[in-house]
């Protein structure tokens, strides 16, 4: 599908969403209650047929968190950027790690880099920082460490 | 250097009869600092549980300080095996920003060093692939072939593993005089050996029966895990970067997507032997053809890339990286992701390790082909 037909689709599916200009593919934004639900229609269904998620990440705009979700088809090859806005100060968001497994890790990582919570996720625990870490996010716009800080 | 919490965390959970057993952070089969915690039931293991960290530096939190043409070069720390494929990527991804066209003859010289240095990481892999099941020969060899690209590497990039090479616009400078001619002594030297690589390992039984039938992974899986790389294609999912979405001059070039359907480790195995002969083959339709002309488009002293977002995806030795970046306009990046290969590949490892043997193990994780800082970053 090209994006044109894919932006027609969507918007068929839910005439709900707003989509964000420029990119290469198509930008898709969601609302955090409705994100669960979208995401299986579009693993689910078979013209869409998104099975591979390639990339899960988390970009702090000081005002809001941004999740993206980097969503391709392995038979029809066209891509989806899927974005949800979150709350900074009491990120939740609902896991897609039974939909996509990779996305177990990738939201661990998140989980700790930012802060995210992942509800309903199967495990989620530090997974790169060392036991004990508490609290701060070193990935969010705020983070000040005044031992190791490299100021570069 | 084990975590203390781990273990107890871990024998606490564990019924009757479990014993956990700690893979690493030091064991020379993970190539690096990887902490596995295993749960065995006698010698069949139970569950799989990485736990990573050991070599994080926050290459990402790194590169939110710095400039466009500065960040490149901490990635080559990432995936060390692959340094010019990583630069490559994100090459692309600030030229894709600028919009800035590059010349001919810095694509060909970008496409020639990425598939020496994919070979150069497949004979790294096979020698300690070897090794880690108990053949100390196979090394030596993979190293007299991986030594004579070590040393082209250097006379043109100054490098033998951090090349730097590749920079936003083309490469850094004009490749060796030497180059063309090196290469071709290259290619002569590893005809005349790549038939010492089957007759030692992969023709050889022992070696086969440890590897058939050991860390079965499904299509289906592979794609819901992020497989990419040999790790996907032994399970026969289409997955290279270069044929679904091609770049630099990957369109115009004849090679083909080597694709296995026996799922195990032997089929990532011969996926691997099998991708080299296909980079020779890239190497050999362009080491006479590299047309004259710059090396590097001109570009400003000090890039900005417009208010957006870009993301580049490239296929390294190891599978698919991606390099999203967030620009606000200014002339660092707001906000850096590096989608690796060796993070989605290691994922799976519980998976495909469940109700095998511990001994099996170095197995499967020697066909993953992990690099930690990748996993890490």
């Amino acid at each position: 599908m090209t994006n044109e037909e894919l932006k027609a689709k969507l918007t068929e599916m839910h005439p709900e969403a707003s989509f964000e200009e420029g990119g290469e593919w198509v930008n898709m934004v969601c609302s955090t209650g409705d994100l669960l639900s979208l995401m299986q229609q579009l693993r689910q269904e078979p013209s869409l047929s998104f099975d591979y998620l390639f990339c899960l990440t988390c970009v702090d705009f000081k005002t809001q968190l941004t999740m993206v979700y980097h969503l391709t088809s392995t038979s029809f090859r066209h891509k989806l950027v899927v974005k949800v806005k979150l709350d900074p100060k009491q990120p939740e968001v609902e896991t897609v790690s039974a939909i996509w497994r990779t996305a177990e890790f990738l939201e661990r990582e998140v989980y700790e880099m930012f802060g995210v919570n992942f509800l309903h996720h199967p495990d989620l625990r530090l997974l790169i920082l060392p036991d004990g870490w508490e609290g701060k996010n070193p990935m969010r716009k705020d983070y000040e460490d005044p031992v190791n800080m490299i100021k570069l | 250097m084990y975590r203390e919490t781990d273990i107890i965390q871990s024998a606490d959970q564990s019924p009757e009869g479990d014993m956990i057993i700690n893979v690493g952070p030091q064991h020379p089969a993970t190539h690096g600092v990887l902490h596995l915690v295993i749960t065995l039931n006698g010698e069949t293991i139970k569950k799989v549980e990485p736990h990573l960290g050991y070599i994080h530096r926050s290459i990402e939190k790194m590169c939110e300080s710095l400039s466009y043409r500065q960040f490149i070069y901490v990635t080559s720390r990432m995936d060390y095996l692959s340094a010019h494929i990583n630069n490559h990527a994100c090459a692309l991804c600030v030229e894709k920003g600028l919009q800035v066209e590059i010349p001919e003859r810095a694509k060909v010289i970008r496409v020639l060093m990425d598939e020496l240095t994919r070979i150069a990481s497949h004979e790294l892999w096979w020698g300690a692939m070897a090794m880690d099941l108990g053949a100390f020969t196979p090394f030596f060899h993979a190293f007299r072939e991986r030594e004579t690209i070590n040393d082209i590497m250097e006379e043109t990039c100054g490098a033998r593993l951090t090349m730097n090479y590749m920079v936003p616009g083309g490469v850094m400078h004009d490749i060796h005089p030497n180059f063309q001619r090196r290469v071709k002594e290259f290619l002569q030297l590893y005809k005349s050996k790549i038939h010492e690589y089957d007759e030692l390992v992969t023709g050889n039984i022992i070696f086969q029966n440890r590897m058939k039938g050991v860390g079965m992974l499904s299509a289906e899986d592979a794609i819901s895990y992020g497989c990419t790389g040999p790790v996907a294609r032994g399970s026969g999912v289409s997955s290279d970067i270069r044929k679904v979405q091609p770049y630099e001059i990957y369109d115009k070039l004849e090679f083909d997507e080597v694709l296995e359907t026996g799922c195990d480790s032997f089929a990532r195995y011969l996926i691997r032997i099998k991708e080299m002969n296909q980079s020779i083959r890239i190497v050999e339709q362009l080491i006479d053809n590299i047309p004259e002309g710059d090396f590097q488009a001109k570009t400003k002293a000090v890039l900005k890339l417009p208010k957006g977002e870009f993301y580049t995806r490239v296929e390294t030795a190891r599978g698919e990286l991606g390099v999203y970046i967030v620009s606000e306009g200014g002339t660092t990046p707001y906000r850096i992701k590096f989608r690796s290969p060796g993070f989605s590949n290691l994922s799976v490892l519980d998976k495909i390790a469940r109700g095998g043997k511990i001994g099996d193990l170095i197995a499967m994780m020697g066909t993953l082909d992990l690099v930690i800082p990748d996993i890490d970053r």
